[in-house]
């Protein structure tokens, strides 16, 4: 297989898009389709601050590269969740948590860039998987608690140092699987939500995802052909989750028919601008600022994440 | 013969297929991985010679 536009040998073949590309103009079109996105969907400008979080995956690392390569102002922020329970049969004697933030403050290191780290053990007392044996949000794996945590400390974060942007490395895959779970259930609060940006309100930092258009296999590629070291073993408590069973499922149909989960994602989009599921303004709840860290939230009273705190704390 | 392996599982090819039709008759989705060869990356379409070994790396990663 040849390269579309040299015509040397090719290293990777993008079957939705019928192109086919050598490394030197595959390193070029990742960034350069980021930036399509990243200006398409307005998610920020070059006189913005970008907050990254980064987990140790190749999709967040990858991001940052790129955001770096492109110009922008990119620091990163990590969340030492305190997954490293070796003792514990889900790890495999893995060290999930410590083994990403080595390679993430490596990665940071040798291209002399800005690293937020925020230990949620040293911060808040406990780890999440500790965290998550006292709240009635979860019941044997973590997630639900550690999407709640995560989602309040970047914010926190990216409020308390000023930055403009939170941007994430979420790929289509992430987000096609999403979309196919909330269609299973037509979820419509939640598909409002979904998209490339998710507008800040007070209190709130604008969230964006500029891979979101982007394989997660054409990501992979990224990451190997530039050398970047990521954690390969996905998170001890994501095994068998039902998020990688769906995207094992739209990587079946996309086997049979190149561009599925791309078009599926796009159409809905579409559907979503154009305003199948809902008037926005009925069912945008109203929100109010926590009584105790002031991040907004849609009932009166507590967050979610101070309720947590203090179901740890009781 | 030519050898696939992907995590901790190993798989057996005839030399002179694709690595397309290797993958699909051990039921592994191209989508799910990426084929390395020497730590370089091949396409689907490359032929396999005898004594390759290509290491499969899998897509789905991370938390």
């Amino acid at each position: 297989m040849k390269c579309r536009i040299c015509g040397q040998k090719a290293v990777v073949n993008m079957r939705q898009h019928k192109l086919a590309l050598c490394k030197d103009h595959y390193l070029e079109w990742i960034p350069e389709q980021t930036e399509r996105f990243i200006e398409k969907y307005k998610m920020f400008i070059r006189e913005e601050k970008v907050l990254v979080a980064v987990s140790g995956g190749k999709d967040s690392l990858s991001l940052w590269d790129i955001l770096q390569r492109l110009g922008y102002q990119a620091d990163g922020l990590y969340i030492c969740l305190g997954i490293d329970d070796q003792r514990s049969p889900l790890m495999g004697g893995l060290s999930y948590s410590s083994e990403s933030q080595r390679l993430i403050e490596k990665f940071a290191n040798e291209r002399g860039l800005k690293l937020h780290i925020l230990d949620v053990q040293k911060e808040y007392g406990a780890t999440i998987p500790q965290l998550n044996r006292k709240s009635h949000r979860g019941r044997s794996k973590p997630c639900s608690v550690c999407g709640l945590v995560k989602r309040h400390v970047m914010n926190r974060i990216a409020r308390d140092f000023g930055y403009d942007v939170l941007a994430t490395g979420h790929n289509l895959d992430d987000e096609a699987a999403v979309l196919f779970g909330n269609t299973l259930t037509w979820a419509g609060e939640f598909m409002l939500r979904q998209g490339p940006v998710l507008p800040g309100t007070p209190g709130l930092a604008r969230k964006v995802k500029p891979l979101c258009r982007i394989y997660e296999r054409d990501m992979l590629a990224y990451a190997l052909l530039r050398g970047i070291e990521y954690i390969y073993e996905e998170c001890p408590f994501s095994i068998g989750s039902t998020s990688i069973f769906y995207k094992q499922l739209l990587n079946k149909l996309e086997s049979d028919h190149p561009g599925a989960k791309q078009s599926f994602y796009l159409s809905f989009l579409e559907a979503r601008k154009s305003g199948l599921f809902a008037e926005r303004e009925k069912i945008q709840a109203e929100l109010h600022p926590c009584f105790n860290c002031g991040q907004p939230t849609s009932a009166p009273g507590l967050c979610s994440f101070c309720r947590l705190m203090s179901q740890y704390c009781r | 013969m030519v050898k696939l392996v992907l995590r901790n599982q190993e798989y057996e090819v005839r030399p002179g297929m694709t690595l397309l039709d290797a993958l699909k008759k051990n039921d592994i989705l191209t989508e799910g991985v990426l084929c390395t060869r020497d730590g370089e990356l091949v396409t689907e379409d490359e032929i396999l010679k005898d004594g390759d070994v290509i290491k499969l790396i899998a897509v789905i990663s991370g938390g």
